[in-house]
């Protein structure tokens, strides 16, 4: 389908739009940033924001919003930065998206709208991501546009259960509840937001936005239920045969650490990066003895892995005052699957990066914490399953590193609670939920998407499950008032 | 919030609180435990549930005041609210109709042995409880469980009340005697837990131990609660807490329960001076 082009309200000829330069984001001092858990990034200015949107060229076939898993309507929101209409831009990315302020924060845009922008063919794309997140935080400071809104949709009778509170959950509860659906979101935490709270550090997702967003639902009427364990408080049979509940969406995430399988895995020290992540965000172990939960503060911590969730453990880790905090990585930097943007500011923050290593023991003191961990160094052999090339340890190359805390930060895989508890929904092989291209799973008026049908993945794809489950689960909820009456 | 209908003491530093969670009450197995935090900065603790009630709609917990937490709990009065509680967590315990199932508990794992030796008899077993405490006065939930066992055995480290000695000496006593135990279950501090099946290895008893790991979360997310059984990590949490005792690494989890020893007596001593503080602070007040 062919979409209208949006009202241009750039009057700066499309030759010099291309000699602007993209808007660099004003960010703390790394110094200083590494010392507090303070916002990294601060955000463009409203003027920078205007001049960046001058540098999209309104393509006659715009490819950004392929490049986008919930088709947010990149050049229309452009134009509106353009025409200084800040809050209307920001309710333009609301009709795709109901979480801008996140997604303009941890988004991979580079990858995705930035990387096929066409600007970006000859020379830098537009900051679309910074634009995002500018109009989504103007919007929030100013009012919040539409989320006032008191138009409330006719009430379908029907009821909806959202299990877990993360992206996939909150994509559903915000596209159902304008159907007049009355949802109800429960989550096991005693914080609103699955790893947007936990596993998201304050530095780079601010929780106040979070809590924000989370009352927009809130003042739109979507129930939250803290501290409730779908398969254990209630199983989800029982939410919907004795509570009521027409369909339920599980969104449950990819909450179980993988750890390496090697000796000393379970010395003191030695962490999950769920753990380490939740311990300092969600319990802000980083404000210890103030809030009770502890957490080690190490001279030299390692981390091992190469994704976002690794930065994000090592960046936590200098900040809680490591002297020395590691990547280790066995791989070499070209194939950390983390944003650049991440292994950048890790970099300036002082990070040091330990590539083409691979640690194959730790080893403890006797009151069992660990004192050094026994690695192998690696080179890159013949390309693997995943298309980047396998790495492979290089020949008495064994060495030992004093370390006194370890984050192994390698992936997750499927939390076991609602299989062991509902073995009515089809798991596959790795535990994920069996769900169709619209999140359909193996029971019926059940959905699921997310971390727990694909794995772990990012917060925007999370977001793009749950929106396509609630179309569908909009209609099977239709189809199920029709086959009543 | 979660409102307590009853707190009281039942031992020195040990209170029973009786809180509101109709939901929980309802689902709740014998073995299963709860998370709470105490306060909005608290830490997430797990506690397992002694006692529920379906009806009345509310669960037990029986708490020993060792840390910053468990300390700031157990100020905690009749009326007075917990910020968070989520549950019931772990799976329930496996019961069966073993013969003579014999329950060894220390401490206040005897509220928590309680439910499971009532569940044991229920399945048609012959039920011998062993409690062991340093003193009488710690000796909990003694009567209670007289009333749903066959038997009642008890031993303190000072030979204040029962047999002067330890409860692997009781259960040494009760095989001299002829009796040998089907199944134990063991509840209580690692050591204990760790000295019976250690005894019980050796003679080939089955022997099931009840794990109280740090956790987070509780729901398998972050593996803080991991331990070896068997050669092979397990999460407490979602595996457990009850494992057989013949395979658990003891020395392990007893050093991984340590592991924040030092933050925990800097978070007790702040607790503990916010405490004087805010007491003298009454006492100005009270003497104005």
């Amino acid at each position: 389908m062919r979409r209208k082009k949006p009202q241009s309200f750039n009057s700066t000829p499309i030759k010099e739009r291309l000699i602007i330069p993209r808007q660099e984001m004003p960010e703390q001092d790394p110094l200083q940033r590494s010392t507090n858990f303070l916002e990294v990034n601060l955000g463009l200015t409203p003027e920078q924001a205007v001049i960046e949107a001058q540098r999209c060229i309104e393509c006659a076939s715009p490819t950004c919003m392929d490049g986008c898993p919930v088709s947010i309507k990149i050049p229309d929101f452009i134009q509106l930065i353009c025409k200084e209409d800040f809050i209307g831009a920001a309710d333009k990315i609301k009709e795709d998206n109901s979480l801008p302020a996140v997604c303009g924060r941890v988004c991979p845009q580079e990858t995705q709208c930035e990387q096929v922008c066409v600007v970006g063919k000859r020379f830098e794309p537009v900051a679309i991501g910074r634009l995002e997140r500018f109009v989504a935080d103007y919007a929030m400071t100013h009012g919040n546009g539409s989320a006032k809104s008191t138009d409330k949709p006719k009430p379908s009778g029907q009821k909806v259960a959202v299990v877990g509170s993360g992206p996939a959950g909150l994509a559903v509860a915000s596209d159902l509840i304008k159907e007049g659906h009355e949802i109800t979101v429960f989550e096991a935490l005693h914080e609103f937001g699955g790893v947007l709270v936990y596993g998201i550090p304050e530095f780079r997702l601010p929780k106040a936005i979070l809590s924000e967003e989370v009352a927009n639902l809130e003042a739109k009427g979507v129930k939250f239920v803290k501290n409730f364990i779908v398969g254990r408080t209630m199983t989800i049979q029982e939410l919907m045969l004795d509570e009521g509940y027409d369909a339920v969406f599980l969104g449950l995430g990819a909450g179980l650490p993988r750890f390496m399988n090697i000796p000393g895995e379970n010395l003191n020290g030695v962490y999950s990066a769920n753990e380490f992540l939740t311990r300092s965000n969600l319990m802000r172990a980083y404000e210890f003895p103030e809030w009770d939960t502890p957490l080690y503060r190490a001279k030299h911590a390692i981390i091992v892995g190469g994704g976002n969730t690794a930065m994000d453990a090592v960046r936590t880790a200098k900040r809680l005052g490591a002297d020395e905090a590691s990547i280790v990585y066995r791989r070499s930097e070209e194939e950390m699957p983390a944003r650049n943007e991440e292994i950048h500011h890790a970099k300036e923050e002082g990070v040091e990066f330990m590539n083409l290593v691979n640690p194959i023991e730790f080893i403890g003191d006797e009151q069992g914490n660990v004192i050094s961990a026994k690695c192998l160094r690696m080179e890159l052999g013949e390309p693997d399953d995943s298309g980047r090339r396998r790495p492979v340890p290089m020949p008495e190359s064994e060495f030992t590193m004093d370390v006194d805390m370890v984050v192994i930060a390698v992936g997750n895989g499927s939390n076991p609670l609602i299989s062991q508890t509902t073995p009515e929904i089809e798991t596959n092989k790795w535990g994920n939920i069996v769900a169709d291209d619209d999140g359909r799973t193996s029971m019926d008026g059940v959905f699921a998407g997310g971390d727990i049908v694909s794995g772990g993945a990012t917060v925007i794809l999370a977001m793009g499950a749950g929106r396509k489950s609630a179309a569908a689960m909009n209609e099977y909820l239709k189809t199920k008032v029709g086959s009543q009456a | 919030m979660y409102k307590i209908l009853k707190a009281e003491f039942i031992a020195p530093n040990v209170k029973s609180f009786i809180i509101e969670a109709p939901l929980i009450a309802k689902k709740r197995e014998a073995g299963q435990f709860i998370i709470l935090r105490v306060h909005d900065r608290g830490e997430r603790i797990p506690i397992t549930i002694a006692d529920s009630n379906t009806e009345e709609g509310w669960i037990n917990i029986i708490v020993q005041g060792l840390g910053k937490t468990s300390a700031h709990l157990n100020t905690l009065e009749t009326g007075d609210h917990l910020q968070d509680l989520v549950g019931p967590l772990g799976l329930p315990t496996h019961i069966e109709n073993w013969g003579t199932l014999v329950c060894i508990s220390g401490g206040v794992g005897t509220a928590e042995a309680l439910p499971i030796a009532a569940a044991g008899k229920a399945a048609g077993n012959r039920v011998i409880s062993i409690i062991g405490a340093r003193n009488k006065d710690l000796v909990i939930a003694e009567n209670q469980m007289a009333d749903v066992v066959d038997e009642v055995r008890i031993s303190t480290d000072d030979g204040s009340a029962g047999r002067h000695g330890l409860v692997t000496d009781v259960l040494q006593d009760l095989m001299d005697e002829g009796i040998v135990p089907d199944m134990i279950v063991a509840i209580g501090p690692l050591p204990m837990m760790a000295a019976v099946s250690n005894q019980t290895k050796e003679i080939n008893i089955p022997t099931m131990v009840s794990l109280n790991a740090i956790m987070v979360d509780g729901t398998g997310m972050c593996g803080a609660c991991r331990a070896t059984v068997g050669g092979k990590t397990v999460f407490v949490c979602v595996d457990g807490p009850e494992f057989d005792g013949h395979q658990v690494d003891f020395k392990e989890l007893g050093m991984r329960q340590k592991m924040y020893k030092k933050q925990e007596s800097e978070s007790h001593k702040c607790f503990l001076e916010r405490q004087m503080k805010k007491l003298k602070a009454e006492q100005v007040a009270e003497g104005v």
